[in-house]
C-alpha cells in the first residue's frame, strides 16, 4: 500500500513538473509569435562590424512575470532602429539591433550579455530591470563596452564612467518631482507621506525634501510609516489637512496609495496627490474605485496621448507593428537608441572600431549632445551617467492617465 | 483640540478592532493553555471569505459576514481537531510550533488562492459618517461600528460564560483541566467551543478590519494579530476585559504617539510601553497572579 502512494505522488511530481515545463515553453512561443512582425536578428551570428554594421542590442526580461517590460523595451528599440536604418543609419552604417531574454535574472543577464558578445555586440542597451543591470554593469565595465540603460532605476548602476541611464534614477525622482511641482506652480505648501522602511520612498523623500525650497516649496508637514503600519494613514492624513498642505506628495507604492485615498477621502480632505512611478498600477488594482484616483498625479517620462509629433508617429507605429499601446519602457528604450545615434555621430564612430575604443569615444561625446525624444526636449547627460530633461506628470481624469499641462 | 478628539476617534477604532482579535486569542489561551498563532491568519481568511461573497458572487453584505463568520468558525474547529487536538498532552512548544505552521499554511494558501497582488476590500459597514464640531472631527461608519461590535461582544462573552452552563465549563476547565475532567465536563469539547467562538470573532474582525483599511492580501492577518496578542498580553492574558481595555490602549496608543510623539517610532513607543507594564505587573493589566506549583 505504500507503494502504491509513493508511486502515485512520483507519478503526480512528475505530471506536476511536466505542465511546468509545457506552460513555459508555450509563454515562449506566444512571446516569438507576439514578436513575429520583428526581424529574427538573433540567427545570424556572423561578425557584424565585418560587414560594416553596428551591433547594438540588450537584454530584458521577455518571458515571466517582468515581461511586458521587456518586450516593450525590445519593439521600442527595434521601431528607433528601423527609423535609422531608413534614414540612411548611423556616419553611413546600418544598425542591427539583437535582444536576449534574461527573465530578470541576475544570472540569466550574463549569460544574455554573453550570448549578445557572440553576436558581435558593440554597444548594450540595457538591461532593463535594475537587478540583473547591477550585475552587467560589472562586465561593461571589464570589457570597456558602452552601455545605456532604459529603464534601471537603481542609483548604483551608473557608478562606472561607461554606464549612462536614460530614465531619472530612484532618488531624482524626488528631485524631479519638486522641480515640477514647483515650475507648473501646483502648490507652495506641501506634505509628505513616505514609508521609512523602504529605501526607494525614503531616498525621493530626502531628494525632496533637500530641494523643495528651491522652487519656493515649504514642506508643511513629513510623515512617516513603516512596513509594519502601512494600512492606518488617518493620523498622518490629519496631520496634513491640519497643517494646510494643498498638495501631498506620495512616493510609494499604489497599494499603499490606494488606502491613503479612501482614508483621506473619509476624513473630507482633498488636495491634490502626487507620485512617483511607483504610483503606475493604481488603475489596475483589483476591485479598486477609479473615481478616487481622480485628479491624481503621477511622475512619468512619458503620456501614450500627448499630441505632438513624435509620440503620434511613435505610438501609430508600435500599435501597428505589435497591436498594443507603448508604454513608458519601450519609450526609453527609443531614446536611447537616439542617444546613442547622436553621440556617436558626434564622436564619429564606425563599426570598424573597437568596442573598447567605441565605448572611450561615446563616453566623451554623451555629455556634450543635446537631443529632443519621446521622454523630454533637450534631453541632456551629466559626465556620471545621469540624463537632464525636464520631468513631464500625467493626471489621472474618468479613470485614464491624461498628460498633464 | 478638534485634530487631538480626531486622533482619539481614530485610536479607539483601531483599538476596538485589536479588542476584538485579542479576544480570541485570550479565550484560547485562558482554556486551552496556548496562543494560536495562526489566529491572524484566519481573520485573513475570513476577509477573503467576505470577499469573495461580496464582491466575487454579488451577495448582500449581511451575506457576507454571516459566511465569514460561519467559514472561520468552521475553519477554527477543523484546525483545532486535526493540528491541535493530536498534541493535547504534548509540550507547549510543540504546540506552539503547530500553530506557526498552521499560520504559515493559511498564509501560502491564500497565496496560491488568490495570488500576491494585494486586492481592494470594498466596505460591508454601510453606516453613514458622523460630523461634529462643525466638521471638524469626522468618524467614520466603519468607527462607529467597529466600537458598537466591540462593545456588543465582549458584553455577550461576558454573560455566556457566566450565566451558561457550556460557559461555566470553560471556566473550570481553565482553572484545572483534572478536576474539571472528574467533574463529568468534556475537556474537549470544551476546547472546541473555545476555538468555535474564537474563530467566529476572528472572522467579524476580519470585516471590520478590511472595512475599515480596505487592502487585503495574505499578509492582512499576519500584523494586527501579532499588536492584538500583544495587546491580550498587555491587558492580562486569559481575562476578557482585560483584552479589552488592552486593545483600546494599544490603539490609542499607537495612534497619539504617532500624531504626537513621531509616525516612524509609534510601534516602538507601544512595545516600549508593553515592557514597563509587564515589568510592573507580571500578568498584565487585568491578569489573575497564578501561584506556580513546584
Amino acid at each position: 500500500m505504500k507503494k502504491f502512494i509513493s508511486l502515485a505522488l512520483v507519478a503526480a511530481m512528475t505530471a506536476s513538473l511536466a505542465a511546468c515545463g509545457s506552460s513555459s515553453s508555450s509563454t515562449e512561443t506566444s512571446a516569438a509569435a507576439a514578436d513575429s512582425a520583428a526581424e529574427s536578428t538573433e540567427s545570424g551570428d556572423s561578425s557584424a562590424s565585418a560587414d560594416g554594421e553596428f551591433v547594438i542590442g540588450g537584454s530584458g526580461p521577455l518571458t515571466g512575470g517582468a515581461a511586458i517590460y521587456g518586450m516593450a523595451v525590445k519593439n521600442g528599440g527595434q521601431i528607433a532602429v528601423d527609423e535609422i536604418n531608413a534614414a540612411g543609419g548611423i556616419n553611413g552604417h546600418k544598425v542591427k539591433w539583437v535582444f536576449e531574454d534574461d527573465e530578470h535574472d541576475a544570472e540569466k543577464a550574463l549569460n544574455a550579455y554573453n550570448t549578445l558578445k557572440d553576436a558581435g555586440l558593440q554597444i548594450m542597451v540595457g538591461t532593463v530591470t535594475s537587478g540583473p543591470c547591477l550585475a552587467v554593469v560589472q562586465e561593461t565595465a571589464d570589457d570597456n563596452m558602452f552601455q545605456i540603460t532604459p529603464s534601471g532605476t537603481t542609483q548604483d548602476i551608473t557608478a562606472n564612467p561607461n554606464v549612462f541611464r536614460m530614465c531619472f534614477s530612484d532618488p531624482a525622482q524626488g528631485a524631479k518631482s519638486a522641480q515640477y511641482i514647483g515650475e507648473h506652480e501646483l502648490a507652495t505648501k506641501v506634505g509628505v507621506i513616505y514609508d521609512s522602511s523602504d529605501p526607494y520612498s525614503q531616498g525621493i523623500y530626502e531628494t525632496f525634501d533637500s530641494e523643495a525650497p528651491n522652487y519656493g516649496i515649504e514642506i508643511v508637514a513629513a510623515e512617516a510609516f513603516t512596513a509594519d503600519s502601512k494600512t492606518d494613514f488617518k493620523t498622518q492624513i490629519q496631520k496634513m489637512k491640519d497643517a494646510g498642505a494643498e498638495l501631498v506628495f506620495l512616493p510609494f507604492y499604489y497599494t499603499e496609495a490606494a488606502l491613503v485615498l479612501q482614508q483621506a477621502k473619509e476624513l473630507n480632505y482633498s488636495p491634490v496627490f502626487f507620485g512617483c512611478d511607483g504610483m503606475d498600477g493604481i488603475l489596475n488594482l483589483e476591485n479598486f474605485d477609479t473615481s478616487l484616483a481622480e485628479g491624481l498625479m503621477l511622475l512619468t517620462p512619458f503620456a501614450a496621448d500627448a499630441t505632438d509629433d513624435l509620440t503620434v508617429n511613435f505610438v501609430n507605429t508600435y500599435k501597428e507593428q505589435y497591436g498594443d499601446t507603448p508604454i513608458q519602457f519601450a519609450a526609453d528604450a527609443y531614446d536611447c537608441l537616439y542617444a546613442i545615434k547622436n553621440a556617436a555621430e558626434k564622436a564619429n564612430i564606425t563599426p570598424d572600431m573597437s568596442v573598447s575604443d567605441i565605448c572611450d569615444a561615446l563616453e566623451t561625446a554623451m555629455p556634450e549632445i543635446i537631443f529632443n525624444g519621446l521622454t523630454g526636449e533637450n534631453i541632456k547627460f551629466n559626465s556620471d551617467g545621469e540624463p537632464d530633461k525636464a520631468p513631464k506628470a500625467v493626471v489621472i481624469k474618468d479613470g485614464a492617465y491624461v498628460l498633464a499641462d | 483640540m478638534s485634530s487631538f478628539l480626531s486622533y482619539l476617534i481614530s485610536g479607539i477604532s483601531l483599538g476596538s478592532v485589536y479588542a476584538i482579535i485579542a479576544l480570541g486569542y485570550t479565550m484560547v489561551y485562558g482554556i486551552a493553555k496556548m496562543l494560536n498563532f495562526a489566529h491572524g491568519d484566519i481573520i485573513m481568511v475570513g476577509a477573503y471569505m467576505a470577499y469573495v461573497t461580496f464582491t466575487g458572487l454579488g451577495l448582500p453584505p449581511i451575506a457576507a459576514i454571516a459566511v465569514a463568520t460561519v467559514g472561520c468558525t468552521v475553519l477554527g474547529v477543523l484546525i483545532e481537531a486535526i493540528a491541535y487536538k493530536p498534541l493535547r498532552g504534548a509540550s507547549s512548544l510543540n504546540v506552539l510550533i503547530t500553530a506557526i505552521g498552521v499560520s504559515y499554511f493559511l498564509q501560502n494558501s491564500a497565496l496560491l488562492v488568490f495570488g500576491a497582488d494585494s486586492k481592494t476590500f470594498t466596505s460591508l459597514v454601510n453606516i453613514p459618517s458622523v460630523s461634529i464640531m462643525d466638521g471638524a472631527v469626522i468618524i467614520s461608519g466603519v468607527t462607529i461600528a467597529s466600537i458598537v461590535t466591540c462593545i456588543i461582544v465582549m458584553v455577550v462573552l461576558t454573560l455566556f460564560i457566566n450565566k451558561t452552563k457550556a460557559g461555566q465549563a470553560m471556566l473550570a476547565v481553565s482553572e484545572d483541566t483534572g478536576a474539571a475532567t472528574l467533574m463529568g465536563i468534556s475537556v474537549n469539547r470544551t476546547i472546541a467551543i473555545t476555538f468555535a467562538i474564537g474563530s467566529a470573532l476572528a472572522g467579524i474582525a476580519g470585516v471590520l478590519l478590511c472595512s475599515a483599511y480596505p487592502t487585503l492580501s495574505s499578509q492582512t492577518g499576519a500584523m494586527p494579530g501579532i499588536k492584538a496578542f500583544t495587546a491580550a498580553v498587555f491587558g492580562g492574558i486569559g481575562s476578557i476585559p482585560g483584552a479589552m481595555i488592552g486593545g483600546m490602549v494599544m490603539g490609542v496608543v499607537e495612534n497619539l504617539s504617532k500624531a504626537y510623539i513621531s509616525s516612524q517610532l509609534s510601534d516602538a513607543i507601544v512595545f516600549a510601553l508593553l515592557i514597563i507594564i509587564l515589568l510592573v505587573k507580571p500578568t498584565g493589566l487585568m491578569g489573575k497572579k497564578i501561584q506556580e506549583k513546584v
